[in-house]
This record gives C-alpha cells, structure tokens and sequence, in this order.
C-alpha cells in the first residue's frame, strides 16, 4: 500500500516537475514570470489530441505536440515579452502582460473548443498494468517518471555543461554585456520559449494519457499548482523544480491515501505560504536577484 | 591618408524623449592610434560608447568602421565586426568563474585550438587570473576584475577597443597597473577608443584627443597640445 502510494507520488511529483522545468528555466534566463506557461500545456495536450485521432502513434504526437507548443510560445514571447524586455520593464510587468494575454487565450480556446472533457482514441497507448513486487505500473507512468528525469538531466547539462547554457547564464546576468561579447539574445530568448514551451506541451500530453482527462483549463489548474511547486524550490533554479515537484507530488499523494483526498489540492498551496513564510528564495532559490 | 578605422559624424543619442545627452558628436580614430575622450562627469562620454557599440541606437549621424556604416546595428553584429567595448565598471560575470567569462570573450570564435592560444596570451598579460581561473569572478578586487573584463575582451582579439573608465574607482597600484596594460596594447599597435576621467594618465598615453562638454564635442587635438591648452588644464587636469 505504503509502496503504491510512494510510486503514484512519484508519477505526480514527475508532472510537477515537468511543468516547473520550463516555467523555471523562463524566469531563471529572462526574469520573466510568465502566466501563459499553462496554457502551452493545453496547446499540447489538444495538438497530440487532435494527432491521435487522425491516426498519428502517440510517438510521433507527443514531440509534435511539445514543437506546437514551443513555437506558440516563441510567438507569444515575441509578441508580448520581447518589446518588455526592450524597455527593460520589470518582472511585475511581465506578470501583469502575461496575466491578461492568459485571460484572453483561454478565453479563445473555451469559445472555440468548449470545456468539454475530451479523451484521446481508445488504445493509443498500451493501459495495461504490469505488478511491480506488488506495485501497479502502467506504461504512462513509466513515460512521465523517465520523462522528467531524462529532460531534468538534459537541462542540466545543457545550463552547466555547455557552452550554450554559458551563453544563456551570461544573458541571464547581465544582457548588455552579453551583447557586447556578440551574444544574440534574441536567438537565445527563442531558443528558451522553445524549450520552455515544449516542456510545458509535453507534460500536457502526458497529463492527458494519465488522467485521460483533456479540456482547455487543465493547464490553469496545473499553472496554479505549478506556481506553489516554482516558489517551493525556488524560482529560476532547475534542480529546485525536480526537488520540489517530487515532495508535493509525494506529500499530495500520501495525504490523499492517508488524510483524505479532500485535502489534498491545498498541500502544495499550504507549502507555497510555508516556503514564503520561512524560507521566501525557496529551497534551491538565490533572493534578490541582481539585474540593474 | 587612408579612411580612419572608425569614423562618426554628427552621432546624436539620447536616452529618452525629453533629453539628449549627445548631440551632433564627430570623431576619428586611426588605426594604430589610442584617442581619448576626456571630459566632465556626464558629459556625455560613456553614452557615446554605447551608442558605438550598439548598446544604444542613434538618433542621428553616422558611425562609419572599416567604410561599414554600422549605426543602428545591434551590439552583438557590431561585437562580431571587431568593434568590442570594456563596460563601465567591469561588468564582470560574476556567477560565472574567471575561465567562464574569458570564454565568454571568445563566444564568436568556434576554433578550440585559437581559443586556447588567446587564453594563453591574456593570462601571460595577467598573471592574476590565471591563479584563480575556478574561482567566481564576483569574488575579485575592483582591479583584478577590471584585468578580467579586459582580458574578457582581448579574448575577442578586437580590431577595435573601446575601454570605458577602466580607472575608476581603483586603488592607485592598480590605475598604475591599468594604464601599463593600455601602452602596452598601443605598442602592439591596438586601436583604441578610451574615456577617461583622469585626463591626465589619459592624455599621456593618447595621440589625440577630444574633449568633451554638455554633450558636445568642445575641442580636439594631438592629446600633447590637449595637455597644454589653458581651458583644459583649468578644468581637467587640476591647473
């Protein structure tokens, strides 16, 4: 039971985590708090839907649904965060941009595809569960955990293994000088809402298969979720979005399995005012943040 | 005579719309040679650097080097021409480690074996860093990040060098020290663009210089008449 308990946290923990990366990753390089985050996940979720039922294997749907993803966010970077960015406004202004153009796009997306709860094609991925030395594990589950452990890593590597993530620390720190060392921030800040937006995208798809739940607001429930996990492990930091994913993930489930599920949606809420109230940087996090 | 490398004509820049900071700014700079722009605390001299570098966009004028007009370019495409500026206060990274920020310098350069030789070259000149290449930059001295941020910049290996203030707000050993570096560039033949609040050191070491006033440029000259020009030694050089 204990065990079960353990492994279903450590499937939602993964989600979290996933969701998180890319919301982290934006405010880690760019400082923008970007609310449209959650909507991406929706895109993706919808995108690999609409795949699937035009015959399209979950594979192929699932990095196609993260490319939608990542280039809508490209788009709504350029749009909107850009000419911010240009006027070095503040990360309070980015919040509010962010905020209303998230109004508006669910909006669009409740007008045009309703709230009704849609379910991907019967037998686009293997349900079946295999027992584990007494745990149940389905395929789905397998796919998120190794997921976000793979993509954790892969960012990680990719911000302080590379020279790339060298580029983009140096654009997170100070911009100007990063230009002048002939960095092209713009091709940077893309690169970021590609990899961001996608993250989000691909744990839509996933969500998805896991639930078998898809509807335009599943990525605003997730944004607010998210919010509590970002501040938790502190904002901007990579390893802090795995780490805390996973204990509100777990904590979610064990107070599911143990309390009453009930309770469980303010775990992560109960955490974000903990984590502000004792330790407001969060686990992993640096306060204050430079930035001229 | 040949064209100067970098040659600007009535460069206009402002900050925002109610101010400009910068009006109608000519200059020239010559291969080989080290001009210094010398003038009074917000007189406009830093912004005239940025406004080379691309950091900030001109109103007006033309900045015209190698024959290129590069006004209104962005700083990264005007980096990549070889134009490549030291910012005021080092502006080191300083979550970055010395090594980091020495291969930020050379971000342009895909060549390992090229970037190594550079590497080399910069820590032969500043012996310094190469003690501490794993350490955070943050943690320098003023001075000792101000050889970083140079070194940052030869790492480029510049066809041109605008070193904005690199005295400022050093302790003497290490002003001594800056201004060695800089003589040491001009014997190598280094083109270079330096501003300077200690017009005295500045004009030592220069050909030719500007000086200049609210924005505008109020007078020019081989730096050695500059140092002798009544106005000049009454407002700068402490007469």
């Amino acid at each position: 039971m204990l065990a079960q308990q353990l492994f279903n946290g450590l499937v939602v923990g993964s989600i979290y985590a996933l969701f998180a990366l890319g919301f982290t990753l934006m405010f880690g390089v760019l400082g923008v708090v970007n609310l449209t985050h959650g909507f991406y996940l929706s895109i993706g979720a919808f995108v690999a839907l609409y795949a699937t039922q035009h015959g399209v294997a979950i594979w192929l749907a699932l990095p196609l649904a993260a490319l939608a993803s990542g280039v809508i966010a490209i788009v709504v970077d350029g749009l909107l965060l850009t000419p911010l960015r240009r006027a070095k406004a503040s990360e309070l202004a980015s919040l509010m941009v962010t905020l209303g153009a998230t109004l508006l796009l669910y909006s669009i997306a409740n007008a045009a595809l309703s709230t009704d709860i849609r379910r991907f094609p019967p037998g686009v991925i293997d349900g079946s569960a295999i027992d584990l030395a007494g745990v149940r594990v389905t395929l789905t589950q397998c796919l998120i955990v190794a997921s976000a452990a793979g993509l954790v890593a892969a960012l990680l590597w990719l911000m302080n293994g590379s020279r790339l993530g060298m580029g983009l620390r140096a654009l997170a720190e100070r911009p100007d000088t990063a230009a002048l060392m002939g960095v092209n921030a713009g091709a940077l800040v893309r690169l970021v809402s590609l990899i961001s937006g996608g993250l989000a995208g691909a744990c839509g798809v996933l969500i998805g298969l896991n639930y078998n739940a898809i509807q335009p607001y599943m990525g605003e429930v997730m944004m607010l979720k998210g919010f509590a996990v970002i501040i938790l492990g502190g904002l901007g930091d990579i390893r802090g979005a795995l780490v805390a994913g996973l204990i509100v993930g777990l904590l979610e489930t064990l107070t599911a399995g143990y309390v009453a599920s009930s309770v469980k949606d303010g775990v992560g809420f109960a955490l974000l005012v903990l984590t502000l109230w004792i330790r407001p940087s969060g686990l992993f996090g640096r306060i204050a943040v430079k930035r001229a | 005579m040949s064209e100067p490398l970098l040659s600007v004509s009535g460069l206009t820049l402002g900050y925002d719309a109610a101010t400009q900071a910068v009006t109608g700014v000519s200059l020239e700079v010559r291969e080989g040679t080290v001009v210094t722009l010398i003038g009074a605390n917000g007189a406009g001299k830093t912004t005239i650097l940025r406004g080379l570098s691309g950091l900030l966009h001109p109103r007006a004028g033309t900045v015209r080097f190698r024959g290129q007009d590069i006004a209104g370019l962005p700083a990264h495409r005007i980096a990549a021409l070889g134009v490549v500026q030291v910012p005021e206060g080092r502006q080191v990274f300083a979550n970055m480690t010395i090594a980091e920020n020495l291969r930020m310098g050379a971000w342009l350069l895909k060549d390992a074996a090229e970037e190594a030789r550079r590497r080399d070259l910069v820590l032969a000149r500043f012996p310094r860093l190469a003690e501490r290449l794993g350490q955070q930059a943050g943690l320098l001295s003023g001075g000792e990040q101000q050889m970083l941020a140079m070194g940052r910049a030869m790492m480029a290996n510049p066809r041109m060098l605008l070193l904005d203030e690199p005295s400022m707000g050093l302790a003497p050993l290490f002003v001594e020290e800056i201004f060695r570096i800089v003589a040491e560039l001009k014997k190598e033949g280094r083109t270079i663009l330096l501003v300077e609040q200690n017009a005295q050191a500045a004009l030592d070491i220069a050909d030719h210089a500007y000086v200049l006033q609210s924005g505008r440029i109020e007078l020019s000259g081989p730096a050695g008449e500059i140092a002798r020009n009544e106005k000049v030694v009454a407002a700068y050089l402490g007469g």
